[in-house]
C-alpha cells in the first residue's frame, strides 16, 4: 500500500524523442534513446516514451497533447532542437492539452548533439544522458504564469535618419503619438547630405525632404531635434525617458526661420558635420536649407558673444526678438511604451590609413565629402572640382572598400559602397567628361536594379581595375606622373601591379557603427556584437527586435545597408510597435529573479550588476528588491549573490542542480569522484 | 548506573577547538551535568573505544561529534557512535565541512606525507607511517589515511548540523538548553536535517559596517592595508570579507574588529558551493571591462581555493582534486 501512495506521488512523465527528418537520426539512434529513457528512468516517472519524425508538426504535437489527456502526463520532456526554436511551440501543445506548459522541458540534442558529434555511439550515449537531466530537472519545474503588462501607446524614436523618419511617420499615420529624438539640429541624417541616390540617380532631397516636412509639421509627431535621450527608467510598456535639449539659444515660438541671423552672423566657420569640412557656415545656423525644424542653433563653441562676451548680431537683427541667449538645457520627461533606435552609422575615418593620404594629399576625398561636393545645394553648386575649387579632374580614381573588407579596420563589408562608387563614377563621366578608375576587390550590386546599374555603368565606358589599392602618392616615378596622384594596387585579373596616375582620388569609406553606440546600447538595455552594431534579436527571423523587450531598432544602426532597406527596416519596427499597441497589453516570459528578504543581508554585491535596472535596494530595510517588471531573467544577479537569496524563476538551484545529477548519472563513471576510501 | 540521559562527544580530525568552545560554555556545563550522564567524551575523561562498542545500540541521546573523517578510525567511531546515539550532531566546520584540513583534498596523499614527514619535522626525512608494525610485543596497526577528508555526513547519517570553527559557545550554550527543554517536554526538536545554532541569513546580517555599491579596483590583504576603515564595509576596501557568504550566527566578531570574516560558519542557507559563490560574487563587482586589467586586478588573490574554499572544499560540488583521488 505504501508502493500505491508513492507511485501516486510521482510525477508521470513522457519523454518524445525527435528524428528532426535525419537532421538528429543520422547521428542519434533516437529509437534506442525513446526506449532507454522508459527502462531506465522509469523509476523517475517517466511512463511514456516515443520517437517521432518530427515532434514539432502538428501530428507530432498532437501526440503530446493525447498522451497528456489520455496517460494523465504531469511532466513533459521534448528531446528535439534548441528551446529557442520551439519551446513556445511545446509550451503550447501542453497548455492546449490542459498542462501548464512550464511544465515542459526541452532537450537539445540537435545543437548540442547531433549537429556537434559524428561518433553514433558516444552521440546516442550523450543524447540519453541529457534527456536524463531533463526529466530529473522537469520534476523539479513549477507551473508558472505569464506576466501581464499593458502597453503606453507613445512611442519613442530615437535618431531622425531615414530608419527613424519612416517609423516615426508610420506609427504617427496611424494615429499614435511619437516623440522623435535627433541628436543633430534638424533630421535627415546622411541622406541629406546626398545629391542622387543609386540605383535610380533620383534626387536624395526630393525624396527625403518631403518626408522631413511631414513628420516635422505631423499633429502626432513630437519633434525634438538638438536633443539626446539621458536616461531610461522602466520596462516594456513603460518605459521613462529623459530626454536632454541644449540650449538653442533661439526662442522656436517666435522663430520665423527668416534666415537673417545666419546670413548676417559675421562668424565663419568650417562645417565639419553636414559639409563634411568642405563648406563654411555661420555660428547661427541651420545644417541646410530644406532643414526641419526650420529654427536655427547658436554654436556657443564658435559664436563670438560667448567666446568674448560681444557681438549679439543676431539678437539685434532678429526681427521677431528670436534670440534668447540665456537659454539653458532644459530636461524633458516622457512616457513611452516602446523605443526604436535608428542612430545610424559613422563613416571611416580615412585618416587610419596613412597610405591613401587623406588629409595629407589635398586631392584625396572621401566619399561624403564627395557627395557634398555633387550636391547642387553643396558647397560648389554640385561642381565636381579639385581641391582648388576652380580646377575640373581630367582622371578621377574611386577606391572601394575603404576601411571594410580588411582585417586590419573592419572586417565587414559596408554594403553600399560598391554601389555608391558606381554612383559616383557615373557623375563623374557626366559632369565632367573624366576618366574615371574604379579599383574594387569584388564588385558587390546584389539587391533589385544594383546589377544592371552596374551594366549601364560598364557600358558607359568606366574602368575597373580588381585590386586593392595598395598606395595613393604624389611622388612621381615615371613619366606622365609628374603633379598627379598615383594609385598603385595590384591587378589581380592580369596579374600585375599597376601605378595610376590621375587628378583626383575618391575614397569610399565604409560605415561603421556610431562613435558612441555602445554607449547608447547601455543606456537602453541592448547588446552591440563583436564588431559594434546593435543586435538583433535573431538575424533572420526578428531582425528589428532586440533581446530586451519594447526596444527596437532600424537602419543602419544595426549593420551596413541602404536606403530601402533601412525604411524598410523603419516601417517593420514601426509594426511590431503598433502590433504591441493595438493588443494593448504584453506578455512576458514569467522567468524572473526574486529576492528572499529573509536571506538577502543586503551586501549590495548585486546591486550595480543588472543589465536592465531592476535591482532596487531599500536602504532603510537593508535589503535588495527585484522588480518583476524590468527583469528580464538573464540570471545575473542569481549567480552573483553569494547568499544564494537570489532564485530565479524557471532556474532554481533545484532544478539546476537535479539536471545536473541527471546528467552526470549517466556520463562516464570515471569523471567522478568516489567517496569510498582507498 | 544513573537514570539520566546519556551524552557523548568525540573528535575527529580536528584540532580540539571545539572541545574548548565546549567547555568555553562556562556554567552551563553544569547544566550539561545536571541532565546528563557523560558516557563517552575522550577529552574530558578516560575511556576506551571497547567501552562505547559495548553500548547497547541508541543509549546515547546525543553525540556532539567535531572533526573530519580522515583515516579508518575516525570512519569506524563515526559509524560506532551513529550507531549507538539517538541524536548524532555534526559539531563544528570539521565535520560539517571538512574545514581546514578538507584543504588537503587538493593534494595527493604523498604529497600530504612529504609535507608532514618531509618538511615540518625534525625527524629523519623520508619516513612514511607504517600501517602495520611488528614488535615483541605483537603487531602494531595504525588506521588508513585515506585519499582524501570527507565530512561526518558524507560517512553516516546526521540529524544535526552546528556550523563553526569552532561554534560559538553562546551557540552551544542555546543549543544544550534547546535540548534540556525537549527533555523536558518544554519544546520540540527541529527536523532532521536542520542546521542548528546558527542563523537563516549571512554574516553580512550581524555587521555593522556601512554598504554601498560595491566596485572594487584592487584586492588587498590585511598587512597590506595603511589603515582600515573603521565603518566601511571591508569588501568594498578591496579586503576579501567571506561575510556575504557565510551563515550567521557568530556575530559578525571578525569584521567588527577589522579582520575580514573567514568563513569558518559555512555556507548561508541556499549556497549549494560556497566558493563558486564566493567567486562569482567577487568577480562580479570587479570595477574593469577591461579583459587585461581584470587579471591583473585578480591576480592579486593570493591562495584562491584557500581564500574561497578554506572551510568548504571537502563539502564542495568539487570535493577534491583528481590529484588527491589518482
Ligand atoms: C557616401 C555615402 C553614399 C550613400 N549613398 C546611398 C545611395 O545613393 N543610396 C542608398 O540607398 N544608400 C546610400 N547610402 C547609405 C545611406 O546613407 C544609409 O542607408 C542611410 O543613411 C541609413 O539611414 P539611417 O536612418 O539608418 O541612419 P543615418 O542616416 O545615419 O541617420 C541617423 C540619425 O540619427 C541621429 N543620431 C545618431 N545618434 C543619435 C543619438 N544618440 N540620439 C539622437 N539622435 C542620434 C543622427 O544625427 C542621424 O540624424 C550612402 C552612404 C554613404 C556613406
Ligand atoms: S536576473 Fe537579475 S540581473 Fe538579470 S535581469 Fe533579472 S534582476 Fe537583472
Ligand atoms: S547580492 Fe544577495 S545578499 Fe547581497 S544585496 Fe543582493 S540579494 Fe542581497
Amino acid at each position: 500500500m505504501s508502493q500505491d501512495t508513492h507511485a501516486e506521488d510521482k510525477e508521470r512523465i513522457g519523454v518524445y524523442v525527435c528524428h528532426c527528418g535525419s537532421n538528429i537520426s543520422a547521428t542519434v539512434d533516437v529509437e534506442d534513446v525513446a526506449v532507454w529513457s522508459k527502462d531506465a528512468l522509469g523509476e523517475d516517472g517517466v511512463v511514456v516514451s516515443r520517437d517521432y519524425k518530427f515532434m514539432c508538426s502538428s501530428l507530432g504535437q498532437e501526440l503530446i497533447e493525447r498522451d497528456i489527456q489520455e496517460q494523465g502526463l504531469t511532466r513533459v520532456v521534448v528531446a528535439a532542437c534548441s528551446p529557442h526554436l520551439h519551446e513556445q511551440t511545446f509550451r503550447g501543445a501542453c497548455n492546449r492539452a490542459g498542462l501548464n506548459g512550464y511544465l515542459c522541458e526541452m532537450v537539445s540534442i540537435r545543437e548540442q548533439v547531433s549537429w556537434v558529434h559524428t561518433d553514433k555511439v558516444a552521440a546516442t550515449a550523450k543524447a540519453k544522458a541529457m534527456v536524463a537531466g531533463g526529466v530529473e530537472r522537469v520534476i523539479k519545474n513549477e507551473p508558472l504564469e505569464p506576466l501581464h503588462v499593458p502597453i503606453h501607446e507613445h512611442t519613442l524614436v530615437v535618431g531622425g535618419g531615414i530608419a527613424g523618419i519612416q517609423a516615426a511617420l508610420e506609427i504617427a499615420d496611424s494615429g499614435n503619438k511619437v516623440y522623435l529624438v535627433e541628436r543633430e539640429a534638424s533630421i535627415g541624417g546622411h541622406m541629406a547630405q546626398f545629391d542622387k541616390t543609386f540605383p535610380t540617380l533620383d534626387c536624395a532631397a526630393c525624396i527625403l525632404t518631403p518626408k522631413m516636412v511631414t513628420a516635422g509639421n505631423h499633429p502626432n509627431i513630437e519633434l525634438l531635434t538638438w536633443s539626446e535621450v539621458e536616461r531610461v527608467d522602466g520596462y516594456v510598456g513603460n518605459f521613462t525617458v529623459t530626454i536632454k535639449q541644449k540650449p538653442r539659444y533661439v526662442d522656436t515660438d517666435l522663430c520665423t526661420g527668416c534666415g537673417i541671423c545666419w546670413e548676417k552672423c559675421p562668424k565663419k566657420v568650417v562645417d565639419e558635420v553636414f559639409e563634411a569640412g568642405l563648406g563654411y557656415r555661420t555660428a547661427v545656423y541651420t545644417p541646410f536649407a530644406q532643414a526641419v525644424p526650420k529654427y536655427p542653433v547658436i554654436d556657443p563653441d564658435t559664436c563670438t558673444y560667448f567666446l568674448r562676451g560681444k557681438c549679439r548680431a543676431c539678437e539685434k537683427l532678429c526681427p521677431t526678438d528670436a534670440i534668447d541667449f540665456s537659454q539653458t538645457v532644459t530636461y524633458k520627461t516622457v512616457t513611452v511604451g516602446n523605443i526604436i533606435l535608428a542612430t545610424g552609422f559613422d563613416t571611416f575615418d580615412a585618416r587610419r590609413i596613412p597610405q591613401y593620404g587623406y588629409g595629407r594629399l589635398a586631392n584625396v576625398f572621401t566619399s561624403v565629402e564627395f557627395e557634398r561636393m555633387c550636391n547642387a545645394a553643396g558647397p560648389t553648386n554640385g561642381d565636381i572640382v579639385m581641391r582648388d575649387g576652380v580646377s575640373k579632374p581630367e582622371s578621377v580614381a574611386i577606391v572601394h572598400c575603404v576601411g571594410s573588407r580588411d582585417r586590419n579596420y573592419n572586417n565587414h563589408c559596408s554594403v553600399i559602397c560598391c554601389m555608391s562608387s558606381l554612383k559616383f563614377a557615373h557623375l563623374v563621366k557626366e559632369r565632367t567628361g573624366a576618366r574615371v578608375y574604379n579599383f574594387y576587390i569584388d564588385m558587390r550590386t546584389a539587391y533589385k536594379d544594383y546589377d544592371e546599374f552596374y551594366q549601364r555603368l560598364l557600358e558607359e565606358g568606366n574602368l575597373f581595375i580588381r585590386g586593392r589599392v595598395a598606395e595613393i602618392t604624389d611622388a612621381a616615378r615615371l613619366p606622365g606622373e609628374e603633379g598627379k596622384l598615383i594609385v598603385q594596387a595590384e591587378d589581380t585579373l592580369v596579374g600585375k601591379q599597376r601605378r595610376v596616375p590621375v587628378d583626383m582620388v575618391v575614397l569610399a569609406v565604409g560605415l561603421e557603427p556610431r562613435h558612441d553606440a555602445a554607449e547608447v546600447a547601455h543606456k537602453f538595455g541592448i547588446s552591440c556584437s563583436s564588431n559594434g552594431w546593435f543586435i538583433e534579436k535573431h538575424p533572420k527571423l526578428d531582425p528589428v527586435a532586440t533581446m530586451t523587450e519594447g526596444i527596437y531598432v532600424a537602419g543602419a544602426a544595426q549593420g551596413p545597408k541602404d536606403i530601402p532597406s533601412s525604411v524598410a527596416q523603419g516601417s517593420a519596427a514601426a509594426a511590431r510597435v503598433l502590433s504591441r499597441i493595438n493588443k494593448g497589453e504584453i506578455e512576458l516570459e514569467p522567468v524572473r529573479a526574486t529576492v528572499d528578504a529573509q536571506k538577502c543581508s543586503g551586501c549590495r554585491i548585486c546591486n550595480d550588476l543588472c543589465p536592465f535596472g531592476a535591482i532596487i535596494f531599500h536602504e532603510d530595510l537593508m535589503v535588495t528588491e527585484i522588480n518583476h517588471a524590468l527583469c528580464q531573467g538573464c540570471g545575473t544577479c542569481v549567480a552573483a549573490c553569494p547568499a544564494g537569496a537570489i532564485s530565479g524563476s524557471g532556474f532554481s538551484n533545484e532544478q539546476v542542480m537535479s539536471q545536473i545529477e541527471g546528467l552526470l548519472a549517466f556520463s562516464l563513471p570515471n569523471n567522478l569522484i568516489e567517496l569510498v576510501p582507498a | 548506573m544513573s537514570e539520566k540521559p546519556k551524552f557523548a562527544m568525540y573528535w575527529a580530525a580536528s584540532c580540539g577547538g571545539c572541545e574548548i568552545a565546549v567547555l568555553n560554555i562556562g556554567e552551563k556545563i553544569l547544566d550539561v551535568d545536571a541532565n546528563f550522564d557523560v558516557a563517552f567524551w575522550p577529552v574530558a575523561m578516560d575511556a576506551k573505544y571497547k567501552d562505547v562498542e559495548e553500548m547497547p545500540d541508541k543509549s546515547i541521546l546525543l553525540t556532539l561529534f567535531n572533526g573530519g573523517i580522515r583515516n579508518e578510525e575516525n570512519a569506524h567511531m563515526a559509524k560506532l557512535l551513529r550507531q549507538k546515539s539517538q541524536i548524532l550532531v555534526s559539531f563544528g566546520s570539521c565535520a560539517t565541512e571538512g574545514c581546514v584540513p578538507g584543504l588537503a583534498n587538493l593534494s595527493s596523499r604523498e604529497e600530504v606525507f612529504a609535507a608532514a614527514y618531509d618538511s615540518i619535522t625534525s625527524d629523519t626525512l623520508g619516513i612514511r607511517p607504517q600501517y602495520s608494525y611488528e614488535v615483541p610485543e605483537g603487531t602494531l596497526t595504525l588506521p588508513i589515511f585515506n585519499t582524501i577528508v570527507r565530512t561526518l555526513d558524507q560517512v553516516v547519517d546526521v540529524d544535526y548540523y552546528m556550523p563553526g570553527c569552532p561554534p560559538e559557545s553562546h551557540q552551544i550554550g542555546a543549543v544544550i538548553d534547546l535540548v534540556i527543554q525537549v527533555l523536558h517536554g518544554q519544546a520540540e526538536l527541529p527536523p532532521k536535517g536542520s542546521v542548528i545554532g546558527a542563523g537563516g541569513s549571512t554574516v553580512c546580517d550581524e555587521c555593522g559596517r556601512i554598504r554601498n555599491v560595491k566596485k572594487i579596483t584592487k584586492f588587498r590583504r590585511l598587512h597590506e592595508v595603511a589603515e582600515i576603515d573603521p565603518v566601511l564595509c571591508l569588501l568594498e576596501q578591496g579586503i576579501l570579507c567571506n561575510g556575504p557568504a557565510t551563515r550567521d550566527g557568530c556575530g559578525a566578531l571578525c569584521p567588527a574588529v577589522g579582520a575580514p570574516c573567514a568563513g569558518c560558519y559555512g555556507p548561508a542557507q541556499d549556497v549549494v558551493d560556497y566558493g563558486a559563490r564566493l567567486m562569482t560574487a567577487v568577480s562580479s563587482v570587479i570595477d574593469s571591462n577591461d579583459p587585461k586589467e581584470i587579471d591583473r586586478i585578480l591576480d592579486d588573490i593570493v591562495d584562491p581555493a584557500g581564500t574561497f574554499y578554506r572551510f568548504n572544499l571537502a563539502h564542495s560540488l568539487l570535493h577534491a582534486s583528481k590529484t588527491a583521488v589518482s
